[in-house]
């Protein structure tokens, strides 16, 4: 995973936050400029495309009102051949804009014997005023729109414009009414009247309109065909349909559904070509059912919307990239201590406590963190000096006392078996002192040819002083049981050897057994001491009875009594401190004597070094490793009996 | 030998054309039944990209207009072919014009009747007592048929080739070819699904349109330049058909220098319809006059009263293979 510094995401992070806020700036300030704009083109463009309107349906209103009233006279039955003939060189004399006029009548009903009659004033190329008559069979008027749909659908109508062949193929349309007469109350229809009039000017005033960069005006006919657009190719020869069809613009077509019906509106447009996106505006001349369409390009109306946000964006861009510098720059330097400080703790954190820290110049919180770590670096050090001192001190006690713990178990007889050349007797003992040293004792040996002495002690407390007491109790014992005394006479010696001087109150519990092994008799005492157990052979054991008498060392008169049993072959004696009963597992349970019992009652048949071994490993069974309290010593004597 | 052979044979049909063209050229004059557009794209591209010279022929095309009847121009003798209608050719021929018929191009009828949505028209019986819109007389008879067998009354009334009058609400209905006025009410603005539309084909009242003709004595006379001039025009076709754009574009021009009203999206539309009656589902053009449409068409006529003759097949139809 790639690590990016403090630096980095503070740049990083600051100058995103930048980019949105500005992005959020230039995009607020084109909508709402970009809304202003479009809200003012659509104010124009609808103006224009209603005042275009108007200005050319006003026109055509003062044509449609000469017209119907030339259709009222009309109405006069009357009316001489001369008259009707002269209406239409009036009409064209009194009203310039109209280019020709003809008073068409129905087959057969002007005069009895012709089928046609219309006579048609119009305007020569040369402005003269010329004169023909229209219908033949090669020209029916009856089924020419201007004629055909006035007749049928009894009002009056404009046609759709077309190219005027006598007046240089010039764009025209007809404006007909139709004129009744009556007969037999019934209004028959006679005839209808028409005036031409040129769409040439409607197409200058429209060109120009479009004589501007953002757009165009153009004039649609009642279906939609181009009366007037910028590209003359599309006039008369194209429906803003086909244009539809042909530019693949449904869009186009449903503009040109909603002008065509007469509604006025704005909507927008894309991919017209040249102007591209766009907005239309439209609106209707109602009597012509013609509609005259504004189109604004969007890109020119939007060209300085645009060119605004280009220029912000530009600068956005260049104090992005100022900000971006300055902020890199800062950045690197506000972190510049940091990244030192960095690199001195990964020193430190390798183990080299003695790299430099960098000097906290600045009094913030860098500053204050360099101070800490030159602290925390300075307590450290004098830590581990301290550490390194108390470790080699210890080391040094530890191996005193591995020295110590040797001393002690070396002044007791460890050697088994012991006598390899008796066979009265099997004598084993174990001493495992909780600490190095230790305050139990064990020990066994002739006082003559045919008396042993055996015995184990308890020294009050553990440890150092206690191992201290344990070897003069123990050199005592042995230097005093060596006078052949009996045990009590021994342990009131050594208790009274003990007691003197004994200023810092330690005591010892002893129990003491010479046993003569010729024939098995053992007379023993105890200074305060566990009950040994004897197992006699073949029966369970039994305690040897306590005698209830005070410790060594604590009263320097105390006298202790001698007893004695008698031991026969097979028989063993077990004698051992308080470490075995009172030895706890991990729930602090006690091993108990009944455990011991038990155990010793199972060592019929064994020798001395299994039994031993025996309360060893049941003992070890039960604290399951628990931590050891207290010195365990053990030490068990078993009589085989004299040989022979 | 066999390269020799070879070699003559290539110069011989590089020498018969290039010989033809330079001055064994027959002038004739083709009449057409209306201003150029694409329902004539075959004779119009067969003499622009030089296939009626390359037959040898040198054609002079006469547009038609609303005042003229391009079969009239055969016998006035003005021009040696003419296109017609079927129907319009066998009318002739019962009056006695001596006509024979030498190419079938079209062979689907393009009629119908058009009628829009909101007058409440949506089948063949809607139409009783109706006012039909129609363009004179030759685009009547299969609607006249239509209506006897279905025992209906209606009004034909002709208008403008503007359709102003039907589009104005004077009319119920109106007749339309297919690939002509049925656009043109596309391009005044109404939609596929404002119109209900009967197709004459699908009315078991097919009847072949454009074909080629001539007097009978000019077949008697020349019948190799007939055959040239057959031959040439189905190429006109075939190559039209295979180069629609071009062929749109040329057209145009014509029709801008006839100072013919003219869009591109009409004529588009309308070679594509030329391409699907002229062809229908075949793959090859054929100019075959099919006997079944011919004899189901003079009964039509002849109950029509239009003619009272029994135009013999054999006398009529004077094919590429008969």
């Amino acid at each position: 995973m790639k690590v990016h510094g403090i630096a980095f995401r503070l740049a990083s992070l600051t100058l995103l936050s930048t980019t949105m806020i500005l992005a959020a700036i230039v995009g607020y300030n084109y909508t709402v400029s970009r809304s202003m704009i479009v809200s003012l083109a659509e104010e124009r463009g609808t103006l224009l495309a209603d005042s275009t309107a108007k200005q050319i349906s006003g026109a055509f209103t003062a044509v449609q009102k000469v017209i119907d009233s030339v259709a009222f006279s009309l109405e006069d039955g009357n009316l001489a051949e001369k008259r009707v003939t002269d209406l239409g060189l009036r009409v064209l004399h009194k009203n310039p804009e109209i280019y020709g006029s003809a008073i068409a009548f129905e087959a057969y009903a002007f005069q009895q014997d012709s089928k046609y009659y219309a006579p048609y004033y119009y305007r020569g190329q040369d402005g003269s005023i010329k004169f023909t008559t229209l219908g033949s069979d090669a020209y029916q008027y009856f089924y020419m729109d201007w004629y055909q749909l006035p007749r049928e659908l009894n009002h009056p109508i404009w046609t759709e414009p077309y190219y005027e062949k006598s007046a240089g193929y010039e764009l025209m349309t007809t404006y007909s009414v139709p004129f009744y007469r009556s007969r037999d109350q019934r209004q028959l229809l006679k005839g209808v009247v028409t005036a031409d009039i040129s769409l040439r000017w409607v197409q200058k005033l429209i060109k120009s309109l479009s004589n501007r960069d953002d757009g165009y005006v153009f004039m649609l006919s009642r279906y939609g065909t181009f009366i007037a657009h910028p590209n003359e190719s599309l006039v008369m020869n194209e429906t803003i349909f086909t244009a539809a069809e042909d530019l693949n613009l449904p869009q186009l077509r449903d503009i040109g559904r909603r002008m065509v019906a007469g509604e006025s509106g704005v909507l927008e447009i894309n991919d017209l070509p040249i102007i591209g996106d766009g907005f239309v505006y439209f609106s209707p001349l109602p009597d012509q059912h013609w509609s005259v369409g504004v189109i604004f390009s969007k890109k020119e109306l939007l060209a300085d919307v645009s060119s605004l946000n280009s220029k912000v964006a530009i600068f956005g861009i260049i104090g992005f990239l100022a900000l971006a510098m300055l902020i890199t720059g800062l950045a690197h330097r506000i972190t510049h201590p940091l990244r030192r400080l960095t690199a001195s703790a990964n020193d430190m954190a390798s183990g080299n406590l003695d790299a430099i820290l960098p000097k906290a110049v600045s009094q913030d919180e860098v500053g204050e963190l360099t101070n800490s770590f030159q602290i925390m670096r300075d307590n450290i050090n004098s830590y581990i000096a301290n550490l390194t001192e108390t470790t080699a001190a210890k080391e040094r006690i530890e191996s005193e006392l591995r020295i110590a713990h040797d001393i002690q178990m070396s002044i007791l007889p460890k050697l088994f078996p012991a006598f390899p050349d008796r066979s009265e007797f099997d004598i084993h003992a174990s001493i495992e002192p909780a600490k190095e040293v230790g305050g139990d004792l064990y020990d066994f040996f002739f006082i003559d040819d045919s008396h042993f002495c055996f015995l184990v002690g308890d020294v009050s407390g553990k440890g150092v002083p206690a191992a201290f007491f344990m070897a003069v109790t123990k050199t005592l014992l042995k230097v005093v049981a060596k006078r052949r005394l009996d045990p009590g006479e021994v342990l009131t010696k050594v208790n009274s050897d003990l007691a003197e001087d004994n200023d810092s109150c330690m005591f010892v519990t002893l129990f003491l057994a010479i046993m003569n092994i010729n024939n098995g008799d053992v007379q023993y005492a105890s200074a305060g001491h566990n009950p040994p157990l004897i197992l006699h052979k073949g029966k369970n054991a039994e305690w040897i009875p306590p005698q209830n008498e005070l410790v060594a060392g604590i009263m320097d008169d105390t006298v202790y009594t001698t007893r004695s049993l008698t031991m026969n072959q097979g028989d063993t004696i077990f004698i051992y401190t308080d470490g075995v009963t009172e030895a706890m597992n991990k729930e602090q349970a006690l091993y108990s004597e009944d455990r011991l019992v038990e155990v010793i009652n199972q060592c019929h048949g064994k020798t001395s070094e299994q039994m031993v071994g025996m309360v060893d490993n049941s003992l070890k069974d039960f604290t399951g490793g628990a931590e050891q309290s207290d010195d365990i010593t053990m030490l068990a004597m078993q009589y085989l009996g004299k040989k022979e | 030998m066999s390269s020799i052979f070879l070699v003559a044979l290539t110069l011989f049909s590089f020498i018969i054309p290039a010989l033809a063209a330079a001055g064994d050229t027959t002038k004739v004059s083709l009449a057409l039944q209306w201003y150029p557009q694409t329902q004539f794209a075959g004779y119009y591209m067969a003499k622009e990209k030089g296939i009626y010279a390359k037959y040898g022929l040198n054609v002079t095309i006469l547009h038609g207009d609303a005042d003229s009847e391009s079969l009239d121009r055969l016998t006035s003798g003005e021009a040696e072919f003419a296109t017609a209608f079927l129907s319009s050719a066998m009318g002739a021929w019962a009056n006695g014009v001596k006509l024979v018929n030498v190419a079938q191009i079209v062979q689907r009828t393009a009629l119908m009747i058009v009628a829009r949505k909101d007058s409440g028209i949506s089948t063949i019986a809607d139409l009783e007592n109706a006012r039909i819109g129609t363009w004179g007389s030759q685009f009547q008879l299969q609607a006249q048929s239509l209506f006897l067998r279905e025992n209906m009354d209606v009004t034909f009334v002709r208008q403008s080739p503007s359709f102003e009058l039907f589009m104005r609400g004077g009319l119920d209905a109106t007749l339309a070819m297919w690939y002509n006025e049925y656009h043109r009410l596309l391009s005044y603005g109404l939609n596929p699904d404002e119109m209900t539309t009967f197709m004459f084909s699908n009315l078991s009242l097919n009847q072949p349109e454009d074909g080629i003709y001539c007097l009978q004595s000019t077949y008697d006379k020349s019948p190799d330049t007939v055959r040239a001039l057959v031959e040439a025009t189905v190429e006109g076709w075939e190559y039209a058909f295979a180069h629609q754009e071009e062929t749109i574009d040329t057209l145009l021009q014509i029709m801008r220098e006839q100072k013919v009203r003219a869009n591109k999206a009409h004529q588009r539309w309308m070679l594509a319809r030329m391409k699907d009656i002229i062809l229908g589902d075949k793959a090859k053009i054929s100019t075959q006059l099919d006997p079944v449409d011919f004899d189901s068409l003079k009964i039509e006529l002849m109950r029509a009263g239009v003619t009272m003759v029994n135009i013999p097949y054999i006398d009529f139809y004077k094919g590429l293979n008969q």
